[in-house]
């Protein structure tokens, strides 16, 4: 299983904070879990995950959208971070 | 150098930070500080307040990592981040960042150099709640040159 968060604008987009998905092989990337999300969540999805200034991180360390996902991993997709 | 890093909803006391980096004593010959506060005024239109939401967890740990890296720069004794977190009502502190080290110049350049990080780092993002609605901050280009210029 792998636990996926959404923060900020992004998660009010998709009106969703985290959800689970059962572990596949296929999905082995951010790029794999977005395209599976798309998938079966429909085209608000797929335009809300696949733009370009989506940022990912997997265990709580930014990542790339190819970087390896394993079974038990957390992967957060979120907007550009504006604290300070 | 352990940094003390805190998320928090309340708020921090300046002195009280300051006075925690001063324990040391003798060594301490420079404390830099940086305090954020809400701005009541976004592109001319007034604003309220804040919202904070960041990433629990990640946050903490990307402020640790970013204090690491000015310690591995600078000669540092001690590093404070504190950043709230939630509700903040326009000009109240957001963000405190405390740096000490023997000597001036390594304190000035860490301090400004965690902000800048901080900035275009750590998992946080601001809601703007402002007269005329609320609205997600946008990251700015600027920040990210900030960031860039620590890179030579």
């Amino acid at each position: 299983m792998i636990e996926v968060h959404f923060f900020a604008s992004l998660r009010e987009k998709l009106g969703c904070d985290s959800l689970s998905l059962a572990w596949a092989a296929e999905l082995n990337s951010p790029r794999a879990v977005i395209a599976r999300l798309a998938a079966e969540r429909g085209a608000a999805w797929r335009e809300a995950l696949q733009n370009e200034q989506v940022l990912v991180a997997v265990n709580q360390e930014i990542a790339t959208l190819d970087a390896a996902v394993t079974d038990g991993d957390e992967v957060a997709f979120f907007p550009p971070v504006t604290g300070g | 150098m352990r940094p003390d890093i805190r998320v928090q909803t309340e708020d921090f006391s300046h002195e009280a930070e300051v006075a925690r980096l001063r324990e040391r004593g003798g060594a301490v010959g420079a404390i830099v500080t940086f305090t954020g506060l809400v701005r009541d005024l976004d592109a001319d239109v007034a604003v309220h307040g804040l919202f904070l939401e960041h990433y629990p967890g990640m946050t903490e740990k990307s402020l640790h990592k970013i204090a690491l890296e000015a310690a591995e720069r600078w000669p540092l004794l001690d590093v404070t981040i504190i950043h709230r977190i939630g509700h903040l009502e326009a000009t109240a502190q957001i963000v405190f960042v405390g740096v000490s080290s023997a000597h001036r110049h390594a304190a000035f350049s860490a301090c400004e150099f965690i902000m800048d990080f901080l900035k275009t780092r750590a998992p946080f993002w601001k809601k703007s709640l402002r007269s005329d609605g609320e609205e997600w901050v946008e990251a700015k280009d600027s920040d990210v040159a900030a960031s860039q210029r620590w890179q030579s």
